[in-house]
């Protein structure tokens, strides 16, 4: 099994034929995701070539439903109308919406996460990778080659870059799920909801949680893991050294005032028993020693 | 991105909050003349985007015109928390009878807007939130509903705040939302004692992501108070942050990068800068990212932490071999390429042989490389 994303899911993608959906489109269907069409008003009707395999475009994320039977959307729809694509799937009552667009205003985005929140759709990202369940599917721009295996570990992380250096490291034990949940202040599943994912995976027996600076989603995370997780979780925070008031890449990795900081959320993860890692490589380290213990 | 004082009460005043007669200068000489349009007395206050202005000096009453000159002089060029200030605001003065405190504010949690209310503003809101929370209504907004008259005096109710003040937070709403801030404050909003209801001072943060439709904002909002090599470095669209240590650092990816800072912080070394070249990276941002990192005279070292997912490590060491012919590298550079044709990129180095170039397979390698090489340069 995998958490949201499996070798069952039908993808549509938004935005297939521009530049990066259909970069992204190709190397999902090599990673083996059932990439049943892409959504484009101006090009229905037509279909697009992915080295033999003809994907049609629909007008419309409910067309792409009702002639495909899709149940997730990868949105690579620019900023300007990543809104209204959103809320088309949403309308359309996709189950996954996983929008990996960069630079979406918050006021957009506060918008359409409340509208998803009145409906089905479960909403990852935005200005996220995506998520991948190993052997099974990939939705969105991780790239599957970094571990190919099906393996034991969900992995839930803000950071993109950092979902690939932990997966890389770990590959060896392979992955049932890694999800990347993006950087931007407001985001639609958290690291809750994905620890509840992989809490109730029996493919999943240890959880990797990668958080950063700004906000207080680790701190949330530690609590539910104190109240609801049996499965050991070994964390990882990055920006220890980031300066209070500066944006470091990510939208919302931002320290503000007390709030926010690494240290922080080290501290509230460990009071609640997730062994912390001061590196990538170090966390991996902890993942193998505890990986060896349940052997 | 801030605005400056003067710019949010602009703001406020186009969308009908009341505020203070003011005029903003750049030259003590136009102060005198200013504070005469005003009254003659006035408040000089220095227009910096930072806080604690007050006690670094940067507010000051003048009696009269001559005095508002003297000010103005005293103040515009002061250095407040490294930022120079380049403008002062003139304001009438007001006689206060009380003073209270109305934001919107992003809660990242909840996924909306807040609005949070005090009846007592002025003051430290953050120390009145600590010690005394129900002093302090915090309010979700819908934001299919936005804030309605009903919404706003609901909330002037929840703060204790007088119904004449229900207007304010129903425009203050209007600002957050057709500006796409991300953050409107008020703070104090005063009663007068001649009873009106008026935005002493204000704050907002407007989201950058909202450029592309919201286009009055340009180019002058760059902060000059910001540091050179961070505003050179945002001319050329790199995603760079200024930093006070030895070890300068390049990588792909946000999380990626913060993470560098770290593990070289760990080796014994400081971080000199926050430098992500993002995804597929191309020879020309490697060479103007190389560029502005050796620019910087802290810099003692440099590490390139690349791991390639969409990226790709052979485009990342061309990008570098191609650097290398543009810039002329003064200083080691410690390169650690995995993932993505990494074995590629690390022959391609490899082949450069250039002799400041050190190629380390891994990250806390590279790291202590890098702080070991710093520290002895």
């Amino acid at each position: 099994m995998a958490i949201f994303l499996t070798k069952e899911s039908k993808v549509l993608v938004q935005g297939m034929t521009g530049a990066e959906g259909m970069k992204h489109t190709r190397r999902m269907l090599e990673a083996g995701t059932d990439v049943v069409g892409g959504v484009n008003p101006r090009k229905a009707g037509k279909s697009v070539d992915f080295d033999g395999r003809a994907v049609p475009v629909f007008g419309s994320v409910a067309d792409g439903i009702a002639a495909t039977g899709a149940d997730v959307t990868v949105v690579f729809v620019p900023p300007p109308f990543a809104k209204a694509a959103v809320m088309e799937a949403v309308d359309a009552g996709i189950g996954l919406a996983v929008v990996i667009t960069e630079g979406i205003p918050v006021h957009d985005a506060v918008v359409f996460q409340a509208y998803a929140e009145k409906s089905e759709t479960r909403i990852i990202g935005p200005n996220c990778p995506g998520l991948i369940s190993p052997g099974q599917s990939n939705a969105g721009i991780i790239p599957a080659d970094i571990a190919t295996k099906p393996g034991r570990i969900g992995l839930v992380s803000k950071s993109g870059t950092l979902t690939y250096q932990l997966m890389y490291e770990l590959r060896e034990i392979g992955f049932s799920s890694a999800v990347g949940i993006g950087g931007d202040p407001v985001v639609g599943t958290t690291h809750i909801d994905c620890l509840a994912a992989f809490e109730a995976d029996p493919d999943t027996e240890l959880i990797v949680l990668i958080g950063e600076i700004g906000g207080d989603a680790e701190e949330r995370a530690a609590a539910y893991i104190a109240e609801h997780v049996t499965k050991p979780v070994v964390g990882y925070i990055a920006g220890f050294t980031a300066p209070e008031g500066k944006t470091m890449g990510h939208a919302g990795a931002i320290v503000s005032g007390s709030s926010g900081t690494a240290e922080a959320k080290k501290k509230a993860l460990e009071a609640s028993g997730v062994r912390v890692g001061s590196t990538p490589s170090e966390t991996a380290r902890l993942v193998l020693d505890r990986i060896a213990i349940t052997a | 991105m801030d605005l400056y004082e003067h710019q949010a009460r602009d703001l406020f005043a186009e969308y009908g909050i009341a505020v203070p007669e003011a005029e903003t200068v750049e030259f003590a000489r136009e102060a005198a003349l200013a504070a005469e349009r005003l009254g003659g007395r006035v408040v000089v206050k220095a227009q910096v985007k930072t806080g604690g202005r007050g006690k670094a000096g940067g507010v000051k009453l003048a009696a009269d015109p001559a005095a508002a000159e003297l000010t103005a002089r005293q103040i515009l060029g002061m250095d407040i928390k490294g930022h120079t200030v380049r403008t002062v605001m003139l304001a009438q003065p007001v006689d206060i009878e009380t003073e209270f405190y109305v934001s919107y504010v992003l809660d990242r949690a909840a996924g909306t807007f807040l609005a949070i209310a005090s009846a007592e503003g002025g003051m430290d809101i953050e120390e009145v939130a600590a010690t005394r929370p129900e002093a302090v209504a915090r309010i979700p907004i819908d934001p299919a509903e936005g804030v309605t008259a009903a919404k706003a005096v609901e909330i002037a109710v929840a703060a204790q705040l007088p119904p004449e003040t229900a207007p304010v937070l129903e425009s203050l709403w209007q600002v957050l939302i057709r500006e796409d801030a991300l953050l409107v404050e008020v703070n104090p909003l005063v009663r007068t004692t001649d009873g009106r209801i008026l935005a002493l001072d204000g704050k907002v943060t407007l989201d950058d992501n909202a450029q592309f439709r919201q286009s009055r904002w340009g180019d002058e909002q760059q902060d000059p108070g910001a540091d050179p090599l961070e505003a050179a470095a945002a001319a050329k669209g790199l995603n760079y942050v200024k930093l006070d240590g030895e070890v300068g650092i390049i990588g792909n990816g946000a999380g990626l990068v913060m993470s560098t800072l770290d593990v070289v912080a760990g080796c014994g070394a400081r971080p000199a800068n926050f430098l992500d070249i993002g995804g597929g990276a191309s020879a020309q941002v490697m060479a103007d990212g190389l560029s502005v990192i050796l620019s910087d005279p802290d810099v003692k070292s440099v590490f390139v932490n690349v791991f390639g997912g969409i990226t790709a490590c052979d485009a990342v060491a061309d990008g570098i071999v191609q650097a290398l012919e543009t810039v002329r590298l003064t200083k080691p550079l410690v390169v650690r390429l995995d993932g993505n044709n990494a074995a590629r990129g690390r022959a391609i180095l490899a082949d450069r042989a250039h002799p400041l170039v050190e190629q380390v397979t891994t990250m806390d390698g590279a790291a202590r490389q890098s702080a070991v090489l710093a520290n002895a340069g």
